[in-house]
């Protein structure tokens, strides 16, 4: 533990030591080689790991810890400090203000897709196509890489995605006869005979949730959001989103949905007395299943998440998220080297290992990884149904570039129709209008439709 | 430490500044405490107002726009809703606390109650529970599927209405702020309590004065000051509700908005939406308004002294 300590201690001391040398160089040679280039080939990314120096990331995936270790074997060179500054938002907030403050912020970073283009647009993150990373495409899944190149510019590399599926719990369904639904409209059907049935169960809970509604507008065809550089269209009334509105207002409006915010203690305890039914939800959840609602083992199922037209297969991205190099590194080149360790290599199977639901085609494809039977989940090979999924997602779909803000009103806005069991488009409206008010502010070229 | 050494006039000065030596050197005493209070305090207020001048976008940069965050938060429904529901807490609210505060400081002040310490750290306790714990232990309290007012509904079978919803998540908000602070008020109240001179009670006694007649004459009248001052407390600290709010949040999203109070929606504009400007522009209005309320809060208290 001691010797640990030291050990962190001196890390410190010679990454400050590294830091002021490297500023020191900066200012004496603005354009000095090494570490501090902003861009590279593979070779100069070889020959920048065989130097003693050291990146700080920010992320808050269990795994990142695990696979900086391994990279610190790898290259015994390297120190890669890991630190956990938040999740979400909260780092999003200490991001923004490092970025704004011109100092402080870390070499990489975890991003969720949703809030990318809001750093991206801020000219913060560094271009990885300079490193040669656009060669990496095929490594990963169309969807996931399409959120991470913006403005024809290779922001982050993917890290984890969240191809949506519906879990169900099949002793649920079974006590009521209920058929897995492969419509909305038997998903709806579903909801009513349960609910019906008694009153303390629901097929799901949902009180408004901005990643949830973006992502089942996105399934439904949806495109919201266009943006163009400094032009941005937002239309929350398009057809998709009204699709959307439409069918979830059968559901908000009858109240036939638990009045229960999600990861609350109340959800788990839901999940796992099956009075929550099912969620749509991306394909990162069984690890949260496992861990939170032991109780619902065995209960559990997944299964395609229902279609608008019967026969259908489209689906969307719930969350999930990707890394980024911050344009403020000075070690650019060693980040690059980790990020494409982290998201392309070595690091991709340890964040399976640690629950993560991957976004390289070659672990969708592998025969462990499919082949994965699942004991929560009563055995059923569960990534089959996921990676199925993941080659299913609509295409073209945009977030805006204040979608971190956007989603922070949206409970003021639509999540005033579902307290009021009221109408979701005009919840939707509300939303379009106070996002697009806010993008005026702040500059950008709205037009609402 | 090394302010003190560094502003302390150690080295005696030329003679020339000899003659002010007797009024420098008080200055020097101040010294530490000035440096801290110009270093926490003043120099922030200050860099807020210079904030709340400007305007930056994210396309365009920062530009200097005069008194127009002023002008357009005065203009802002959103602002004035969070204002008014500060303000309508306050009302209901601190007067519940106060009265049950006093209530509590005088019973235990009156030695007839039995184990009186006992009584006094058990109200008092609540307020060593930090707010956001005494938050989070509420929230799970308030849930009507699990919490307790779901097991009340279920042993009972009947339906309470949901603490969280719209009508009444401002009175839950109040029951737990209350309960946080009725203790600490207690003991203000019976901290000037005690200090009455026990010759009054003894002369009242031999005028035959009641319980409540002594209440009325001698204890109300003797603890106005900490009255007064409890209630600029209480004022101040309603302006500034944050925590108890911002908490339930998670578990109340659609009842609970960004600008439920002005501080949560000048902390929502700054941290989410990156409007710092604007945001410092509500700080320095809702500083302001709160600056008057509580010195008329303090003007009517001691008037009446007079």
């Amino acid at each position: 533990m001691n010797s640990r300590f030291k050990k962190t201690v001196w890390r410190t001391l010679a990454t400050a030591t590294v830091g002021i040398a490297a500023g020191a160089s900066l200012v004496a040679c603005s354009s000095g080689p090494g570490g501090s280039a902003d861009s590279g080939t593979a070779e100069d990314l070889e020959k920048a790991l065989q130097t003693e120096s050291s990146i700080t990331v920010w992320a808050w995936a269990p795994a990142v810890e695990d696979i900086a270790k391994a990279f610190e074997e790898k290259y015994p060179k390297i120190t890669v400090n890991v630190e956990n500054v938040g999740t979400g938002n909260d780092q999003y907030t200490k991001l923004q203000n490092a970025i704004k403050a011109g100092s402080g912020a870390p070499d990489v970073a975890q991003i969720e897709y949703y809030a990318l283009p809001q750093f991206a647009l801020g000219k913060s993150l560094a271009d990885l196509s300079k490193f040669g990373f656009d060669d990496l495409e095929d490594k990963f899944t169309a969807s996931t890489w399409n959120s991470v190149n913006l403005n024809d510019k290779l922001y982050a590399l993917p890290q984890d995605s969240g191809p949506m599926a519906m879990f169900y719990r099949k002793d649920v369904f079974d006590k009521y006869g209920i058929a897995v639904p492969e419509t909305w409209d038997q998903y709806i059907a579903a909801a009513k005979t349960i609910h019906d049935a008694d009153p303390n169960a629901y097929i799901t809970n949902d009180t408004g949730d901005a990643g949830f509604t973006t992502s089942m507008i996105w399934q439904a065809g949806g495109k919201p959001y266009t943006v163009d550089g400094e032009n941005v269209g937002i239309n929350l009334q398009d057809e998709g989103s009204k699709k959307w509105a439409d069918k979830w207002n059968q559901l908000v409006e009858g109240g036939y949905v638990a009045q229960t915010s999600s990861w609350s203690d109340e959800w788990f305890r839901g999940l796992s007395d099956g009075s929550i039914a099912t969620l749509i939800i991306g394909s990162w959840m069984p690890g949260n299943l496992e861990g939170q609602a032991p109780d619902g083992s065995g209960q559990w199922r997944v299964a395609p998440m229902p279609q608008y037209e019967a026969g259908g297969t489209a689906t969307a991205e719930n969350g999930g998220g990707g890394d980024a190099v911050l344009e403020q590194s000075k070690n650019k080149l060693v980040a690059a080297a980790f990020l494409k360790y982290m998201n392309a290599e070595e690091g991709t199977q340890i964040s399976i290992d640690k629950g993560g639901f991957p976004s390289t085609n070659a672990d969708l494809e592998s025969d462990e990884f499919l082949g994965y039977e699942s004991e929560y989940f009563g055995g059923q090979k569960i990534n089959e149904v996921f990676a199925d999924s993941a080659k299913n997602v609509v295409k073209g779909w945009q977030y805006l570039p204040f979608q971190v803000y956007a989603n922070s009103i949206y409970n003021d806005t639509v999540g005033q129709a579902y307290a009021n069991k009221s109408d979701l488009n005009e919840g939707l409206t509300d939303w379009q209008k106070a996002s697009a008010s806010y993008g005026s502010e702040q500059g950008f070229t709205v037009s609402e439709k | 430490m090394t302010t003190l050494s560094a502003d302390a006039p150690a080295t005696p000065r030329p003679a020339a500044l000899r003659r002010d030596k007797r009024r420098w050197t008080g200055w020097a005493f101040v010294a530490p405490f000035l440096v801290v209070f110009a270093l926490v305090l003043v120099a922030p207020v200050i860099y807020a107002i210079y904030l709340s001048l400007f305007k930056e976008q994210l396309i365009g940069g920062n530009a200097f726009v005069g008194i127009s965050n002023y002008t357009q938060a005065l203009s802002d429904p959103k602002f004035w809703d969070s204002l008014g529901r500060v303000a309508l807490f306050l009302c209901v609210q601190v007067p519940i606390m106060l009265g049950l505060a006093l209530f509590a400081a005088l019973a235990i002040d009156s030695a007839r109650l039995y184990l009186s310490s006992f009584f006094r750290i058990s109200i008092f306790l609540p307020y060593a529970v930090p707010a956001v714990v005494a938050t989070l232990m509420w929230g799970f309290m308030y849930g009507n599927r699990f919490g307790l007012v779901g097991n009340v509904n279920d042993f009972f079978g009947i339906q309470l209405p949901d603490p969280l919803s719209n009508n009444w998540v401002l009175l839950s908000i109040g029951n737990i702020v209350t309960w946080e602070f009725v203790g600490y008020n207690m003991l203000i109240f019976y901290a000037a309590l005690r200090v009455i001179s026990t010759d009054l009670y003894e002369a009242a006694e031999l005028d035959g004065a009641s319980q409540w007649r002594i209440i009325r004459s001698i204890k109300l009248p003797a603890i106005r000051g900490a009255i007064v001052i409890a209630g600029i407390f209480s004022v101040i600290g309603s302006f500034q509700l944050f925590n108890e709010p911002n908490i339930l949040q998670s578990l109340a999203p659609n009842t609970i908005s960004t600008f439920f109070t002005p501080n949560m929606y000048a902390y929502n504009l700054s941290f989410s939406g990156q409007q710092y400007n604007y945001s410092a522009a509500i700080a320095i209005i809702m500083g302001v308004v709160t600056a008057v309320i509580a010195y008329i809060v303090q003007n009517s208290g001691s008037r009446k002294e007079k």
